[in-house]
């Protein structure tokens, strides 16, 4: 009797003592051994899992970055596919540790949500598809009144297409799905007219239809879409070595240091190629970060650099072919600008 | 040697406090209370620190904030501006809608096929034997895949749309109704048509009294039809066929006008009512099965037909063994209405999801949807409870 009292009085008081788990999650992910990387279910050129069933992308080599800079192993990384409604859910609940999912950073978002953006990995906007054999004739979005359009659930796209639809005074009918492969798949099949996502992603998608001649994309762009990894809100530390690896990888395309010349660049006399690789006496730039000093290198060494990533995945050496565009350095006319190591 | 006296003398025997039975029971039961409240104490004093930490907003305010996403097929007015709230409401109709047609569907063809079964006729008997195995051992995911992708979106795109009767159309973005314009005098046809259900009970109700007082018959049945019918189309003819009707018509993308059953809700719709009807054939069977033989035999004896002794002997104690089975599969019905978020039709969990998505409010999310759930399943089960106590058996 008196032991199961004091059992209970005592579990009682646990739990009325217990305190909300640490924060840290740079503790957590080292303890781990790995870093939990949410990702989408399926976008080529972002995050998709090749033939082999390797995850590729540029939001899976942002990854593999982060877990470079940790780890000094891009492969330190599990992936989570998540579909647009999972996915602050389980950033929030702590299922994954970084979310970096073509995910379009908003006020909202970084503030009511609890999340932080930690950069634009890569600057985007939302467009139109339709087939062009089927629907002729049709070549503005502001002939599209009356259209069935296929969306994703829980995006912005989904809120981007109601203001512009409203905004023009054109009716539409929402044909909503909650994940990608859905949507590709009524598309496809001709329940809709109208495919809409950012412009990227439609590019993307058209490669994976059965007839991808027939589509065309349409001119206009209605919105701004900044896509990037997201953190937690609430962990300053994290946070941080999350943007640095970002800048860190614009800073090194910007310098000239790419996967092919780290070894040299180790080599470097330059004042800022050493400050970003931690080659500089007595540099306490890595640990200041909770890192060691080579982090920025590390990072170069395993996944290259911004406009490497870039070409590999999406740009001139993928599929896709897309161009820069705004995703270029600011040196060169673009939006991408890394913040000084220093 | 003490013990033994105090027994003999008959006053009750000294238990120690903590041996007690009656008080060790209510200090189990303090205990129980106070651990379990101490328990939920911490689980919500925790989910609160750790939401404020995360700078997660709480509580039932974005309610009533703008959605901003539209929804496809509502039953009530919803656009982009509307509130959460009403998206929620939007959606909660949606599964309500999808429940009771899928209800009335599946009782209908479950009662029929599970008749089917003891048929005595053998290709009837066949056929519904292979449509219950086949039903009843297909995930219900499945079926409602089987009719969105393989049936429905297979159909031919709105310009070669089939063109049906009456003016209604089937291609692969739903089934298009012609819709009915009421004119002016509509309100006097809904009035005779309730006026005829009154009618239509009382006189019910008199032939009762009359056949129990004199034993004389009235047929009811048709009486109540032709007032049922007899009494709008009367109003309708009174006030000058106050009906027109909207036909769908090619536009550029789509048919416009008339009535649109998206394939959505269509395939959710079959899918739930095939399915379920699969699993209420063999209650139905299980319940006719269950009455005895000798019921029939002794009904016969006393002169009564075939058709009476089913309604009048059989039927009546079959349902007492069916309905609190068929009540379960409502209930089922009703929950796996939401898997209508694997085809994207607007039901409760999926513009609850969008709105979750979008103000990040999981916990509030998830408890409206707990709360409509079981709100929903209790209301079903108190109604078929309430049937089922009509239904019993009555001792006289």
């Amino acid at each position: 009797m008196k032991t199961i009292l004091k059992a209970l009085l005592g579990s009682a008081v646990v739990a009325l003592l217990a305190a909300p788990a640490s924060a840290a999650t740079l503790d957590d992910v080292k303890a781990k051994g790995h870093i939990q990387c949410g990702v989408s279910t399926g976008l080529a050129g972002f995050s998709a899992p090749d033939n082999a069933g390797n995850w590729t992308g540029l939001d899976v080599d942002f990854c593999r970055a982060v877990a470079a800079a940790v780890f000094d192993d891009p492969n330190a990384v599990q992936f989570t596919p998540l579909s647009a409604k999972e996915r602050f859910t389980a950033l929030q609940s702590g299922e994954v540790d970084l979310l970096s999912r073509n995910t379009t950073w908003t006020i909202s978002r970084d503030t009511a949500l609890g999340l932080n953006f930690a950069g634009v990995t890569y600057y985007d906007g939302q467009g139109f598809m339709i087939n062009a054999k089927k629907l002729q004739g049709i070549n503005s979005a502001l002939q599209l009144s009356g259209a069935a359009v296929c969306v994703q659930a829980g995006t912005t796209t989904e809120l981007n297409l109601a203001d512009y639809f409203k905004a023009n005074n054109m009716e539409y009918n929402p044909v909503v799905f909650e994940k990608l492969e859905e949507v590709n798949t009524a598309y496809d099949s001709g329940r809709c007219d109208v495919y809409t996502t950012d412009q990227s992603g439609l590019y993307a998608i058209r490669l994976t239809l059965s007839s991808p001649d027939d589509h065309i994309v349409l001119p206009e762009i209605i919105s701004k879409e900044p896509l990037g990894p997201v953190v937690r809100h609430g962990d300053d530390q994290w946070f941080d070595i999350v943007k640095w690896v970002y800048y860190a990888l614009l800073n090194a395309e910007e310098l000239g240091v790419s996967q092919a010349n780290i070894e040299e660049s180790m080599n470097s006399d330059k004042p800022d190629v050493r400050r970003l690789l931690g080659t500089e006496d007595g540099t306490k730039l890595g640990s200041d970060l909770g890192l060691t000093n080579d982090w920025a290198a590390r990072v170069i060494k395993h996944v290259g650099n911004y406009g490497e990533m870039f070409e590999r995945n999406v740009g001139a050496d993928s599929p896709l072919k897309i161009s820069r565009g705004v995703n270029a350095l600011w040196t060169k006319g673009g939006l991408q600008y890394g913040m000084p190591i220093r | 040697m003490a013990t033994q006296q105090t027994i003999a003398e008959g006053a009750a025997p000294r238990v120690p406090l903590l041996y007690d039975p009656r008080v060790r029971g209510i200090a189990y039961q303090v205990l129980v209370f106070v651990g379990l409240f101490a328990f939920v104490y911490w689980i919500i004093g925790n989910t609160a620190a750790n939401l404020q930490r995360a700078n997660i907003a709480s509580g039932f305010g974005f309610l009533q904030g703008r959605a901003g996403f539209d929804i496809g097929d509502s039953l009530i007015q919803y656009s982009s501006d509307s509130t959460y709230g009403r998206a929620l409401v939007v959606g909660f109709l949606n599964t309500l809608r999808v429940a009771i047609f899928g209800i009335i569907t599946a009782t209908i063809v479950g009662f029929l096929v599970g008749i089917g079964r003891l048929s005595k006729n053998w290709l009837i008997n066949r056929i519904c034997l292979v449509y219950v195995e086949v039903f009843r051992n297909i995930p219900p995911l499945l079926v409602i895949f089987f009719w969105y992708f393989g049936v429905l979106s297979v159909l031919p795109l709105p310009r070669d749309s089939i063109a049906l009767p009456f003016g209604s159309y089937l291609n692969s973005r739903g089934f298009y109704l012609p819709k009915f314009l009421w004119g002016e005098g509509a309100g006097l046809i809904a009035l005779a048509f309730v006026l005829a259900l009154v009618f239509a009970w009382f006189v019910r109700r008199w032939a009762y009294k009359r056949q129990m007082a004199t034993g004389e018959r009235f047929p009811v049945l048709w009486t109540s039809v032709g007032l049922i019918v007899g009494l709008p189309l009367l109003a309708f003819i009174v006030t000058g066929f106050p009906l027109s009707f909207e036909f769908p018509a090619l536009s550029t993308f789509n048919l416009r006008g008339g009535v649109q059953i998206r394939p959505e809700f269509l395939s959710l719709y079959l899918a739930l009512s095939f399915y379920t009807a699969a699993f209420i054939a063999e209650i139905v069977r299980a319940g006719v099965l269950g009455v005895n033989r000798g019921q029939t035999e002794a009904s016969h004896a006393l002169g009564l037909r075939s058709g009476p002794t089913l309604r009048l002997v059989v039927i009546p104690q079959a349902l007492r063994i069916i309905i609190p089975p068929l009540t379960s599969q409502y209930l089922n019905l009703t929950k796996n209405s939401s898997l209508a978020v694997a085809i994207g039709y607007p039901d409760l969990v999926a513009t609850g999801g969008t709105t979750l998505n979008q103000t990040g409010q999981a916990i509030e999310i998830v408890a409206i949807w707990l709360i409509v759930y079981l709100g929903l399943s209790l209301a079903t089960a108190g109604f078929m409870n309430w049937y089922n106590a009509r239904m019993a058996l009555v001792e006289r």
